[in-house]
């Protein structure tokens, strides 16, 4: 990634987002009236869903770029996203419940946002076990974009697909709730978390890009010193 | 015409090898009919209980069926190197993908016709009324599915458990798929009460399509080297 933008500064400004959002949760936004405290999971959960369908959209470009133009970045790009995707779904499988126990009185239901965020994590889950079974490496790339791309068109059928569902089967308007009527403090407090977050995943990324940079690194210098060895 | 001619010896060469040891489809055909029978066993149905649970029931064990297939598909074909034999040949990959799902195709679609025989048996039911609609979201359905199935069969090939790692890319994937079919066939059940079966068909056929083009096109990433 770019270098002239320096990860200890990347750091900083992620702690400060995220210090500035816990305070906006906390001490900012105002009380929900039906829900009361407990909403205030919103904040967290909202982002981390955004981010996950994020790094999904990323995984997809990666692998089409991966596909066309066999850039090994690109591969390695589209692997550190599915990991750091992969922790953020399931961030927003937590806080879902969680907040859904208290709010609907129960843990899960099959509403048509539920069951996009399920098979995401699903999606996810595929995608790196693929990564970890693979038994030759050199293939994994090839595969894994396939798919990535096959995965991202079936985020998309998803999204429409809960569509069609919804309209044979009306749910009750229980998830309405989030973009009628928001406080003002409250989308602010909102929009500061999905900034925050959507800085943090790009630092994760890009710590777990370096890692990758390291190990092909140090896989090439073991392969010169191999090679060197066999000469002498 | 020389596509075709490919197309057509791999399906071939795939009846060939399946007609000398029926592996495959004998283990379809008796998976899919046992989780049919489990699932009659464990709920004595009623009509109206029939109506609800019989399209799941048979689009799970068809599920479930063809993932069995799928896994021998590619798995048979690294037995001996036959896969490098066939990446290796001067063909386009996306025919020897076409072939291969056209095989699958046509196994599923032979278990499939079992598994309808005896669900009518046991749960008592005919499909008859129907048939014409059945028979149109059976095909879309299993289209969709099997294309799925041959390319997640092609790479999960190269995995260890392939088992495991076949049906764990399949099913998030294959989902839709699997859900409108269920509901497709549900409404053709019931004499269409929600309206126009052409909707269902058209939803089932539209996703299918979909994905039948994209594993097209993506196959020959699968067997590159």
């Amino acid at each position: 990634m770019n270098k002239k933008f320096p990860i200890w500064l990347h750091f900083v400004l992620t702690l400060a987002g995220l210090v500035i959002t816990l305070y906006m949760i906390f001490l900012y936004a105002p009380e929900e009236m039906t829900m009361g405290e407990v909403q205030r999971i919103f904040y967290v959960h909202v982002p981390a869903a955004w981010v996950s369908l994020l790094g999904f959209i990323i995984i997809f470009i990666a692998s089409i770029v991966y596909l066309m133009k066999r850039s090994q970045h690109a591969d390695e790009l589209a692997h550190a996203t599915a990991e750091v995707g992969f922790i953020f779904c399931t961030c927003v499988l937590v806080t879902g419940p969680l907040w859904a126990k208290p709010a609907w009185g129960i843990w899960w239901t099959w509403s048509p946002r539920l069951t996009l965020t399920f098979l995401l994590w699903l999606l996810y889950v595929a995608y790196l076990m693929l990564r970890s079974y693979l038994v030759n490496p050199g293939r994994a790339a090839n595969l894994c974009a396939v798919v990535g791309v096959i995965g991202f068109a079936d985020v998309i059928i998803d999204y429409m697909a809960i569509r069609w569902w919804r309209t044979q089967h009306p749910q009750p308007v229980i998830m309405g709730g989030a973009n009628s009527g928001l406080d003002p403090r409250m989308l602010a407090t909102l929009l500061v978390g999905v900034g925050a977050f959507t800085i943090l995943f790009f630092l994760l990324v890009r710590v777990r890009l370096s890692l990758a940079e390291m190990r092909r690194e140090l896989s090439e210098i073991r392969h010169a010193l191999a090679f060197k060895l066999s000469e002498d | 015409m020389n596509s075709l001619k490919i197309i057509w010896s791999i399906l071939l060469k795939d009846l060939r090898v399946e007609w000398r040891n029926r592996e495959t489809l004998a283990s379809m055909c008796v998976f899919g009919l046992l989780i049919v029978f489990l699932f009659n066993f464990a709920f004595e149905s009623a009509r109206e209980e029939t109506l609800r649970l019989l399209p799941a029931v048979l689009w799970v064990a068809i599920a479930f069926a063809g993932v069995l297939g799928f896994n021998r598909s590619f798995s048979s074909e690294r037995e001996n190197d036959c896969l490098e034999g066939m990446t290796l040949a001067p063909v386009d990959p996306s025919m020897i993908f076409v072939g291969k799902m056209l095989a699958n195709l046509l196994f599923l679609g032979i278990a499939e016709v079992v598994m309808a025989f005896f669900a009518a048996l046991w749960f008592n039911f005919s499909f008859l009324p129907a048939l014409g609609q059945l028979l149109l979201i059976a095909f879309f359905g299993t289209l969709g599915y099997a294309a799925l199935g041959t390319i997640f069969g092609a790479i999960a090939a190269n995995t260890r458990m392939r088992e495991v790692m076949l049906t764990v890319l399949q099913f998030p994937i294959a989902f839709w798929i699997l859900i409108f079919s269920i509901d497709a066939t549900s409404n053709a059940m019931r004499g269409n009460p929600e309206g126009n079966w052409l909707a269902g068909v058209g939803r089932v056929g539209g996703i299918s399509v979909v994905f039948t083009v994209a594993s097209f096109l993506l196959f020959e990433y699968v067997l590159e080297e």
